[in-house]
């Protein structure tokens, strides 16, 4: 199916009224996700998927997707008017975000994040439309052998180059690996890692490691520990978000950067919206001509990196969607909602359930859409949203998440399993391990093994093979590994230099 | 609060733990060879693979090298300087009472008190906001989870 036809197919499924109805209903809960201090998409995808498994496979996905995207443009109202980063991603928009607030000028800041978004989110749809299919054909190619090296350039990028330290994360991510191939082996029946428990044989799963570890363990770290909330700039109506057209040509070329190093970022594995809107911010300082202003309400502070977390949040679907190797912890949820609803992701996906990813890509044009009329009318909803207090948040919190753990397999042994991994996972958040390569780690764990023993049959167990002269691409995977270790090491043991982009103290409460 | 340092000896040393228990448990399932790869192969190479790591881990943190804040820019912070004995405790206890009480007494009882136990691990806590936050979670959670979802959990149990 070509890009034209596809896409038309796309709308012809994702304006059906039922998967219109999800589409926004997933936008508007990750709106809502994004507004309010305390709460991430994670938890709120991995608290939803078990309410999908009654809904069809295609508008269960295009739900969860919407929380995921939906949450980017609430996440910007809440660094621009509260200086809270609501979520890592806009982190970075709060330098310059909330000196416009204070300035009074905060309406203007949100009106050119609404218009840099959107301009980042067309362009990495059309970048998705073009790119994924092309991507998969490439991978039909691919045995064995080049399938594991690619995943484990996946994980390795997914756990060095994402926040924290390169050697704990790669930690974690063997973790999840273990954790992964908890439960029946595939291959011989015999029971692993179930320390005699019946419960365990179908393995660990998904919604109770991650609600787990995301849920749990994040409310045992904020309960009383939460930034006290600053409202008093968020009186914004919505005349004050028209900007002028001096600030629209100021923003013009600072969005179009943006959005190409998120569109960039994008197609490094690992590298999600986060570092991509670090990248965009410190580029821009250093492209600008007056520097000095950044950190006290520039403009071109605000919507660079606002346009590149969006272009590279839609481009982080494109080795999901292609490969089935996820680049960051949403991605690895919502290729497990998939594999829950019995659809294996790969290369195959594009041309055995065009329906899902035609249907994604018509989706993501309604659903930036619907954002965009959500948030410019509605802001002033958003804004009284932002004051719902994090004691009455995190116990409705809990109870979905004991009900959404249970509603998974009919199991209470999984809330207790849920529990375990919350303080686990606090645990090793007070050791200051960073918890979301665990997720990747965990899905693709399963497949890594299986791709593994496959590869190793094939080649009569010679581990050579994976550079040998019949698997040239495998070995261009592998020196990327090498090349990715090298450099992370590089990096470590040179002289430190000053960083460029400093955050703020309180940047780092809620940015967790 | 305890020095990075320390920290990161601690976090080494709970690594190599893993590492040691995987590959121990793992050595008792078929190992194989790489030809012929038992179940318990996989798990071994990644507990040595742990263990290794670990000691990284404790090894760079020795040498005074810490190993964390470099990359990304946020980093972790906002741990609260003394233990929060009340917050996790409330926390804890409210998923308990939703297992326990799901399981004997029904779902009206297990929703209502998970978020009521919840609610008190808040300092500023007092008992007429968390009744009313209790009593209309329970309504909506009953309404949307018995009714509309069907969850397999009996509203009250023996009725």
């Amino acid at each position: 199916m070509g890009g034209f036809e596809g896409i038309m197919h796309g709308f012809s499924v994702a304006l059906q009224p039922e998967n219109l109805l999800w589409c926004f209903v997933g936008v508007t809960i990750g709106n809502m996700v994004g507004v309010l201090p305390g709460m991430g998409v994670l938890s709120a995808v991995s608290i939803l998927l078990p309410l999908t498994f009654g809904m069809k496979p295609v508008a269960a996905f295009l739900m969860l997707s919407g929380i995921f995207y939906g949450a980017q443009y609430g996440g910007a109202i809440c660094s621009i008017l509260l200086n809270l980063p609501c979520h890592p991603p806009h982190a970075v928009t709060c330098l310059d975000g909330f000196p416009m607030t204070k300035q009074g000028r905060g309406g203007i800041a949100l009106g050119i994040t609404m218009m840099g978004s959107a301009f980042g989110a067309a362009f990495g749809i059309v970048q998705m439309m073009f790119f994924a299919p092309y991507v998969a054909e490439v991978a039909f190619k691919f045995g064995a052998q080049e399938i594991c090296a690619l995943m484990l350039l996946g994980l390795l990028a997914g756990s060095t180059l994402a926040k924290g330290s390169p050697l704990k994360g790669v930690a974690m991510t063997v973790f999840g690996l273990l954790l992964g191939i908890v439960g029946t082996d595939i291959n011989t029946g015999v029971e692993r890692f179930t320390f005699g428990m019946i419960d365990m044989a179908d393995g660990v799963a998904l919604v109770a490691l991650s609600l787990g570890i995301f849920g749990i363990a994040e409310f045992l770290k904020s309960v009383n520990n939460t930034a006290p909330i600053n409202t008093a700039y968020t009186n914004l109506r919505v005349r004050d978000m028209r900007p002028s057209m001096a600030d629209i040509k100021l923003a013009a070329f600072p969005v179009l950067r943006g959005t190409i190093i998120g569109s960039l970022c994008s197609c490094i594995p690992g590298t999600g919206p986060t570092i991509a809107s670090f990248v965009a911010y410190a580029a821009e300082k250093k492209v600008s001509k007056t520097p000095e202003r950044f950190g006290h309400g520039a403009l071109e502070g605000v919507a660079a990196p606002e346009a590149s977390t969006h272009s590279s949040v839609q481009g982080d679907f494109i080795p999901t969607m292609s490969l089935g190797i996820p680049g960051d912890a949403v991605m690895a949820l919502l290729l497990g909602a998939l594999i829950i609803h019995g659809i294996t992701p790969g290369p195959r996906l594009i041309i055995e359930h065009p329906d899902i990813f035609w249907g994604l890509i018509a989706s993501f044009w309604i659903g930036n859409l619907i954002l965009i009329i959500l948030n410019v009318p509605l802001i002033g909803l958003w804004v009284k949203m932002l004051m719902v207090p994090y004691k009455f948040l995190f116990p409705s919190a809990l109870f979905f998440i004991c009900i959404g753990v249970f509603a998974d397999r009919n199991s209470l042994f999984d809330v207790g399993v849920t529990l375990f991994f919350g303080i686990f996972g606090f645990l090793l958040m007070w050791l200051k391990f960073e918890p979301a390569p665990i997720l990747l780690g965990f899905v693709l764990g399963p497949r890594f093994e299986e791709t593994f023993r496959r590869a190793m049959i094939i080649s009569r167990g010679d581990l050579t093979s994976f550079v040998s002269q019949q698997h040239p691409i495998s070995a261009v995977f592998l020196g990327l590994c090498c090349l990715l270790v090298g450099g992370q090491i590089y990096v470590r043991l040179r002289p430190k230099k000053p960083k460029p982009v400093e955050a703020p103290k309180n940047l780092t409460q809620a940015a967790e | 609060m305890i020095s990075e340092k320390k920290r990161d000896i601690y976090a080494g040393a709970l690594v190599v733990l893993l590492g040691i228990g995987t590959a121990l448990i793992g050595q008792r399932y078929q190992v194989g060879t790489l030809t012929k790869m038992g179940p318990g192969y996989f798990p071994v190479a990644l507990g040595f693979l742990l263990t290794f790591l670990g000691c990284l881990i404790g090894v760079a943190a020795l040498a005074g090298k810490s190993v964390v804040e470099t990359s990304g820019g946020a980093h972790h912070g906002g741990f609260a300087e003394k233990f929060d004995w009340r917050g996790w405790v409330c926390i804890v206890g409210s998923v308990v009472a939703f297992m326990v009480l799901a399981e004997f007494v029904g779902l009206l009882a297990a929703t209502f008190c998970c978020v009521f136990i919840a609610c008190w691990g808040d300092k500023t806590a007092n008992v007429k906001s968390s009744f009313l936050l209790a009593a209309g979670i329970t309504f909506f959670g009953v309404l949307l989870f018995s009714y509309v979802l069907h969850v397999q959990i009996p509203i009250v149990r023996g009725l």
